[in-house]
């Protein structure tokens, strides 16, 4: 049997439908093998973003005007690195951290998928957490003095530390908090100790003394512990950043977002019900106007959701409330380039054979698809903003759905003109023969 | 049939309509939302009827303001404050339960501190230049003609001013705001109202290069070649709007309806709006290159 150029073509696109079928459709994890060197895995799950699976998106602003500009760009990037450190070490899975840096203003933006408790979360991100070792001088002379006065800061600091975790006090069994110190701050440490046998040494945390025990004697091999009168959860917070290190610049919250799990998991039932509904109507509105054409452009259609769905899903696409409006937009205007072509074959098929008449209507109707959706092309790039450039806008949910949008055009030229022309030249040929 | 003939006509359409938001936007300013000005906003699911005035009562302190508590869908309350600290935020969550017997749970809070606006109204600004200029470059670059660029991207302007002004209606009427998503709907309409007007223009340049004539009856010709497609193509977009306004939540809902405002105005600017607009320049250019 000898097939024709458009029924071959039309194999492959069968090819391609059912293996996009299974991508839309499964839900497990999913791909994982070994060609030679390359490891292929990946995950086919829907990616949802944060309005659609609940979590909390936090902007803070970081306060610039004690640094000079020409360090600003450095401590911007220590910042979000010791943000996304303590965001880490606190155990929240796949979070976002961005800077942002717009009409000389500093930004940290940090998106944390499944929280709603925010406050903890800014309160773990947002302090400075400096780690400061202080002599005390003469306290008698001064006693009527507020304390500050009378405290002489060491050179031993929170960047001294090895490592800090969360310990318990072998005589009162309250949560402290163990510091080991770099080789180098052992000795200042040691130091320290020996000069102020004693006395007291305060440790201050972003100018607030916690614990300023008295020295009894010299202190070597770099170990100590701070045991303010700590909860488990400030122990533990604390901990973690101090590992993380102090922020570089001070940051104040300034924008919070906090969608619940089940308003996602209600947005996402609606969404559905709305597309189906859409949907429906679309596709009985191309079958009542073009009758066996709309049939084609419905075939059509339903190739591109099921190419649209597999498509988020490999690259992956995370998946926001306007994203799925801009996917639902664009099946509106999918079958644009559909329309546009049955519209050009009326004209067309007077005078001239009936597959003629189609492939001039593909042919001349191209122009127009194409300068047209160039257009929208250009504002789904300037809103999806690709390049994180600053002057423009970064936003989860409207990048969602500016890719939506933009990966729906560029995937309705595919099933609106290359499908559903291989389909009319099959379907067109068979009838007359 | 000779569409160019009544210009005027749609020119009136179009001026009774963009005065109608300018009028509204005058007289009531536009509803901005917390994305612009800053202030908190709290979704909460309630069960059960309750005293919105006594909530408001309660709730407001020296530095807490409500501005608004609205019923916004069948179940669903929004809660319109200044920037709060977190205390409030509970203490909110506390007096609801109170006044509802422990029935209100809360399922989406913003809050938006004073500084993020101005930032926003500059990138927007940014975006829509940014947009507009590549657009113009892209239609008169492809049409060899500066004419049919400016022709199209003010089409595109007066569709930004109808939504815009729709907004301005919408706000003192129903509570509509002007948010984030807004702009996004607002960017999009841009693009959508070009994308309209450049398969009107196909089919000029189209006919110019086969049969030739005056620009009048190359635009008549194209605008009867291209109505029915237009307005299919605007139905099929209608279509999956409409049921996102009906059947989506109401996060999506105002989103849904800019856009649709602007599928509708973007259908009806490109054959009555930017062709006109380039009908009318041409004639213009052309007596004056006479006299």
């Amino acid at each position: 049997m000898h097939l024709s150029s458009p029924a071959k073509k039309l194999i492959g696109i069968l090819i391609l439908f059912i293996v996009a079928l299974f991508i839309s459709l499964s839900t497990g994890p999913n791909l994982d093998f070994k060609i030679g060197r390359f490891e292929i895995k990946k995950s086919f799950d829907l990616r949802l973003g944060l309005d659609l699976a609940g979590g909390s998106h936090l902007v803070f602003e970081a306060d610039t005007s004690k640094i000079s500009p020409d360090k600003t760009k450095d401590a911007v990037t220590s910042l979000k690195e010791i943000v996304e450190k303590r965001v880490n070490l606190f155990g929240i899975s796949e979070p976002v951290v961005q800077t942002s840096s717009f009409g000389g203003k500093e930004r940290v933006i940090v998106e944390l998928p499944g929280i709603q408790d925010t406050q903890e979360a800014a309160e773990l991100i947002g302090k400075t957490a400096q780690l400061i070792f202080a002599e005390i001088e003469d306290l008698s002379v001064q006693a009527g003095a507020s304390p500050s006065a009378n405290l002489k800061p060491t050179n031993l600091t929170g960047a001294d530390l090895e490592r800090a975790s969360v310990s318990f006090d072998q005589t009162t069994g309250k949560p402290v908090v163990a510091l080991q110190f770099t080789k180098e701050g052992g000795v200042k440490f040691e130091k320290i100790t020996e000069k102020n046998i004693g006395k007291a040494v305060a440790i201050l945390l972003d100018t607030e003394i916690i614990s300023a025990p008295i020295v009894q004697e010299k202190i070597s091999g770099g170990n100590a512990q701070i045991s303010g009168n700590f909860t488990i959860e400030e122990a533990k917070k604390l901990v973690i950043q101090l590992n993380a290190g102090a922020l570089p610049l001070p940051i104040k919250l300034v924008e919070e977002r906090i969608v619940q799990a089940t308003l996602g998991a209600e947005s996402v039932s609606r969404s559905v019900k709305a597309g189906i509904v859409g949907l429906f109507m679309v596709l009985s509105f191309m079958i009542l106007s073009y009758g066996r054409l709309g049939v084609v452009s419905a075939v059509g259609l339903i190739i591109f959701g099921v190419l649209t769905l597999a498509l988020y899903k490999l690259i992956p696409v995370v998946l926001t409330l306007p994203g799925i409006a801009g996917f639902l937009l664009s099946v509106g205007m999918a079958v644009d380039s559909n329309i546009l072509i049955f519209e050009r074959f009326k004209e067309e098929k007077g005078g001239r054979p009936v597959p003629d008449a189609l492939e001039v209507s593909f042919g001349r109707a191209w122009d127009s698809i194409r300068d047209a959706n160039i257009a929208t092309l250009v504002t789904a790039f300037i809103l999806a903003n690709p390049f994180d450039w600053d002057f423009l806008h970064t936003s989860g949910p409207v990048r969602g759905f500016a890719i939506t949008l933009a990966l729906g055009i560029a995937i309705s030229l595919f099933t609106g003109i290359f499908v559903s022309r291989n389909l009319l030249r099959v379907f067109v040929r068979e009838k007359k023969t | 049939m000779n569409w160019m003939k009544y210009r005027i006509v749609y020119f009136l359409i179009s001026a009774v309509v963009i005065g109608a938001g300018i009028f509204a936007y005058l007289k009531w300013g536009l509803p901005l939302g917390v994305d612009f000005k800053g202030g908190a906003i709290i979704e909460y699911k309630i069960g059960r009827d309750f005293s919105t005035e006594e909530a408001v009562k309660k709730i407001e302190n020296p530095s807490l303001q409500v501005y608004s508590i609205q019923k916004a869908g069948e179940n669903t309350y929004l809660i319109r404050t200044n920037t709060l600290n977190p205390y409030y935020r509970e203490k909110i969550g506390t007096v609801l339960d109170e006044l509802t017997g422990g029935d209100a749970q809360e399922v989406r809070f913003e809050n938006v501190g004073p500084s993020i606006g101005p930032d926003l109204i500059k990138k927007t600004i940014y975006a829509i230049v940014i947009a507009a200029s590549a657009i113009l470059l892209w239609v008169a670059f492809q049409f060899k003609s500066f004419k049919f660029g400016v022709s199209a991207v003010l089409a595109m302007i007066h569709d930004s001013l109808v939504l815009i002004g729709s907004f301005a209606l919408f706000g003192h009427f129903f509570a509509a705001e002007i948010d984030f998503l807004f702009v996004t709907a607002l960017l999009t309409i841009l693009s959508f109202s070009v994308h309209d007007t450049i398969v009107v223009y196909d089919r000029i340049r189209e006919s110019q290069r086969k049969v030739g004539g005056s620009l009048t009856e190359l635009a008549n010709k194209a605008t009867t070649q291209t109505m029915v497609r237009s307005l299919n193509n605007s139905f099929t977009i209608i279509f999956m709007l409409v049921a996102l306004i009906l059947l989506g939540g109401i996060s999506i809902k105002w989103f849904a309806i800019a856009l649709l405002i602007g599928t509708i105005s973007g259908t009806y600017s490109s054959p009555f709006v930017a062709v006109p607009i380039l009908v009318t320049w041409d004639e213009l250019q052309r007596k004056i290159k006479r006299s």
